[in-house]
């Protein structure tokens, strides 16, 4: 049949006649404007008008079992012809899939970084956009291939931007906290930390003693490895220089490749700021002295730094630490603490690869593991966020016959466990209602009062448990050789 | 200024990965955005570091975009292809990467039998078919010769052919002429309409477009300019590969005056504004070597992974990159969906055909979707699919061309030049649309819908990239 004007484009016309088509009984549908091409279409499939036709003319052409059918396509046609399109003018969401797109969409003169925690070998690529953009990053993401860092933080540097990390779980840029990092004050002292623990430790020390930091710059941990050369050490470092908030700067590090060490050591000597070195080494053990040099330096009082007693109490004569740490450079510090008293210290991160720990965590004699250690990491969280591995070793360590006194990391802040006390008090208890020794328990707690977790209140839950408990590492440190009778 | 003034303020955050450190952020009121990351849609992680890292690619890909953003494209002469392109006898163009008869598809077949026949080489479709099948007909890719043809492409040394030339880089580029739309050599068809249509195209319709568009430059005209037309086709609903209709009545009024002008009879100039005025498709073969002169500019840039070739021969899908130079990296050709001329359906369609995504590989077309809603209902879509099209495009490409506007996108220009490191990050494949040919040879057109590449001819690109950055 034709019908005479009716217009409706092509686009709309072949939907319909889809539409048509697929109804019961219906076995051909041409729904067209009658120009000689659909007209020819219409005498193929056997459906020519019997009437003289005009292009302006609507020609709906309908091929069904009966006629009840057909009066219902029929209708079906004009009811599809008549109805409105729901029509809005905005895109249907479309997710950004890459930092390069995300990064697009800001104005080009806001402060700006991207933060990666995508798994390792996929970082580069995510990296890689942030340092095209011009903005800098920080790769959360462990696991990332070496000769990638190295080729990021080259082109970084070419940019003018900052690579963080690889593995770089702390950072705060003009107060804003990114990963694991504490509630500070704002204040003059610039953090460049190859450590994110240790630059916990320090800024919180520093906000104890009321002094604040303008920025801590992570840098990764290999950083200051032979292979990375310290390239986002000394880029950080010269930005510190650069930004008026910055008065002074602390170099905090894992023992770093010596030569790495010096060159660093000599471009800080080149900046306008004072630079003090928190590089840990068998010469400077100490994080908390560091802390309290630079306060010196500044003609700051050095304050008594926040503990708890616990409960007066010796460990059995030759008895060994454990210590069970989630801070890397935290157990560092211990064992570089410690080795002097002690001796050997066997560990999963040891200060010297013959005392590596095999398989067995649970080996005997003087013990410190690093739980967030990569290979202890794989497939889990930090124990910084998930405290599982670690509440295990406290029972293992109770439920073993050799008398020991542990030694434990609590470390406070974003990103952190919410409320570490509580997982941790039971466990605890048990351990040392379960241990045929008196089991002494010292906490190093890394936090400040303003965190979500509140220093106090998770040093009160703490204290319950019968641990003693200490602000600095390097004091919990030197409680617990106290306790194993082994301070110097 | 220092680290690009991250350290002048608190900083905002884009993040991919876990959100516990952007729920930490919003707690601390920073201002965080997250985007949805996903592992890479293919690809090592290996190769897409490669090229990630590659110290060429972000130079590499800049030359190549600006190449392809100040590419020109003027309208300067219409001759045989046996004279510009050095077509010779026995010798057929077909769009797409390289195939023999043995693989071609029905369309294609239809399209070479009659080629075969409008040139006389063969009597009747069997005596086609036998010399096709005997190797007698030397077959090559139209992009081997600065040449793109719709649909099957195939084209014949007395076929007429538009040349443009792109004032900028110097480049040529060709396309024969566009038959309409129904039974049509592009499609696959071969009875005696298509042959005494093509007839009449190279006895009437090419000369008397060859003397207006000579005849206008001659009389000191500038050349037509054939970008401009579409530039100004993505202001007026088309996006320049499934929708013409503006850029073909543009490219009537330009045309027109000189067409008149033709010392021919009037009855055969009033043909040829007929049958031009009644193509909707007509500016395609325009449009199309536009985009591949911008598109050839890119070529041979080492380092870049800027895809200068989306193309298919009904059995393969190819792609070329700026970064492999000739090389082709081709998986199988997916079928089309979309909506179907009169009571043909999906089992009558050809896998995806043609040069035309070369629109695409510039940036309109599907990429450009936005521009055209009328063609998102090809699949029952609506008006927010395709803008979203349109913005998903943007993830894959390098540049937005600020030539080709899109106005419902506030003006954005169009989303140009694919990036093959893009493409295997979202995961998403680039949207093209297109005609559909009947599957059996001599059918002609059946539907028109969308279509995206065979993921594989992406996965290839990759690999050869990333040994290229390795060795590089």
């Amino acid at each position: 049949m034709l019908r005479s004007g009716v217009y409706a484009d092509s686009v709309k016309l072949m939907q319909v006649s889809r539409d048509i088509g697929a109804r019961d009984g219906v076995s051909a549908v041409l729904v067209a404007m009658a120009t000689p091409l659909n007209l020819e279409l219409a005498a193929g499939m056997g459906l020519a008008p019997d009437e003289d036709a005009s292009p302006e003319q609507l020609l709906i052409a309908i091929r069904a079992d009966d006629a009840e059918v057909l009066a219902a396509a029929e209708s079906a046609v004009d009811a599809a012809l008549a109805a409105r399109e729901r029509s809005t003018g905005t895109a249907a969401a479309v997710p950004q899939r890459t930092i390069g797109a995300g990064l697009d969409d800001l104005p080009p003169d806001t402060p700006a970084l991207a933060i990666i925690s995508v798994p390792g070998p996929y970082a580069v690529a995510e990296a890689a956009d942030a340092i095209a953009a011009g903005r800098s990053v920080l790769v959360f993401s462990d696991g990332v291939p070496v000769e990638h860092e190295v080729a990021l933080k080259h082109a970084a540097h070419a940019a003018g931007v900052l690579v963080m990390g690889p593995d770089c779980g702390t950072a705060i840029v003009s107060g804003v906290a990114l990963g694991f990092a504490n509630v500070v004050r704002p204040g003059p002292v610039g953090l460049v930390a190859a450590s994110g623990t240790g630059a916990q430790q320090i800024s919180c020390l520093l906000d104890m003693a009321g002094v604040g930091v303008s920025h801590v710059l992570g840098v990764g941990g290999r950083d200051l490895s032979e292979a990375v050369g310290g390239l986002a050490t000394l880029d950080a470092l010269a930005a510190l220089d650069a930004d008026p908030a910055t008065e002074r700067v602390l170099l905090v590090s894992k023992p770093p490749a010596p030569s790495v060490a010096a060159a660093v050591a000599a471009a800080a000597d080149e900046l306008t700021v004072p630079v003090r070195s928190a590089v840990l080494s068998p010469e400077t053990p100490d994080l908390t002295a560091a802390v309290e040099a630079l306060l010196t330096d500044m003609g700051m009082d050095v304050p008594t730094w926040p503990s708890r007693p616990g409960p007066a109490e010796s460990a059995v004569p030759g008895a060994t630490l454990k210590g069970l740490y989630s801070g890397g450079t935290l157990a560092d510090e211990t064992m570089l603490l410690a080795a002097p008293a002690l001796g050997d210290i066997r560990s999963n991160t040891p200060l010297k690869p013959e005392l590596a720990l095999g398989d067995d965590l649970f080996a005997a004699g003087h013990v410190v593991i690093d739980f967030g250690d990569d290979a202890l990491t794989v497939g889990r969280a930090h124990p910084m966020i998930d405290p599982t591995l670690r509440l295990e070793a406290i029972a293992a360590v109770a439920a073993g016959n050799e008398p020991a006194v542990l030694l434990l990391d609590v470390v406070l802040g974003y990103g952190a466990d919410p409320d570490p006390a509580a997982a941790l008090e039971p466990a605890l208890t048990a351990a040392r209602e379960a241990a045929e020794f008196p089991l002494p328990v010292v906490v190093a707690l890394i936090g400040t009062e303003g965190d979500p977790q509140g220093w106090s209140r998770q040093a009160d839950a703490l204290e319950a448990a019968g641990a003693a408990v200490f602000a600095s590492n390097a004091a919990a440190t030197r409680y617990a050789l106290d306790l194993l009778g082994a301070s110097k | 200024m220092t680290l690009g003034g991250l350290l002048t303020g608190p900083p905002a955050v884009v993040a991919a990965g876990v959100d516990v450190f952007s729920d930490a952020l919003r707690t601390q009121g920073a201002e965080v955005h997250d985007v949805d990351w996903r592992p890479p849609g293919f690809g090592s992680a290996e190769d897409i570091a490669a090229l990630a890292l590659d110290p060429r690619r972000a130079s590499a890909n800049r030359a190549a975009v600006e190449r392809i953003l100040a590419a020109g494209s003027q309208l300067v002469d219409v001759r045989p292809a046996s004279e510009v392109i050095g077509l010779r006898d026995r010798m057929l163009l077909h769009s797409g990467p390289p195939l023999t008869w043995e693989t071609a598809s029905g369309p294609m077949r239809g399209a070479l039998i009659a080629a075969c026949l409008f040139e006389e080489w063969a009597t009747d479709v069997e005596d086609a078919e036998r010399i096709l099948a005997a190797g007698e007909i030397t077959l090559d890719p139209c992009h081997h010769h600065r040449t793109v043809g719709p649909m099957a492409g195939v084209t014949s040394p007395s076929m007429w052919m538009w040349c443009l030339k792109d004032p900028v880089n110097g480049g040529q580029a060709f396309c024969n002429l566009n038959e309409g739309l129904g039974k049509v050599l592009r499609m696959g068809a071969f009875n005696d309409e298509v042959i005494t249509r093509l007839r009449w195209m190279r006895d009437v319709l090419g000369p008397i477009l060859s003397k207006a568009v000579r005849g206008s430059i001659d009389a000191g005209n500038d050349p037509i300019d054939v970008k401009a037309i579409l530039a100004q086709m993505l202001q007026m609903g088309d996006e320049g590969h499934n929708r013409n209709r503006a850029g073909s009545l543009m490219a009537l009024r330009e045309l027109s005056p000189s067409i008149v002008a033709v010392d021919a009879p009037s009855s055969d100039i009033a043909e040829v504004l007929r049958f031009i005025g009644g193509n909707e498709h007509f500016y395609l073969n325009l449009g199309m070597p536009t985009a591949k002169l911008a598109m050839d500019a890119a070529r041979g840039v080492p380092g870049s992974s800027l895809v200068t070739v989306m193309a298919r021969n009904g059995t393969e899908f190819g792609i070329q990159t700026a970064g492999t130079g000739d090389r082709w990296f081709t998986g199988p050709a997916q079928t089309p969906v979309g909506l179907y001329l009169g009571d043909y359906g999906p089992d009558d369609a050809n896998p995806d055909i043609g040069d035309s995504a070369i629109m695409e590989t510039y940036g309109v077309g599907g990429f450009s979707m936005a521009a055209a809603p009328a063609i998102v209902r090809f699949v029952g879509g609506t008006v927010p699919d395709a803008l979203a099209t349109t913005e998903r495009m943007y993830q894959l490409t390098l540049a937005e061309n600020p030539a080709m506007a899109i106005p419902i996108m506030g003006f954005r220009g169009s989303p140009t030049g694919i990036d093959v490191l893009k493409v295997a990050r979202t995961g998403w494949l680039p949207q093209i649309n297109t005609g559909m040919a009947g599957r059996i040879a001599g059918t002609g057109q059946v539907g028109a819908g969308l279509v995206q590449p065979p993921q594989e001819c992406f996965e290839k690109a990759l690999v050869a990239l990333a040994e290229a950055a390795r060795t590089a």
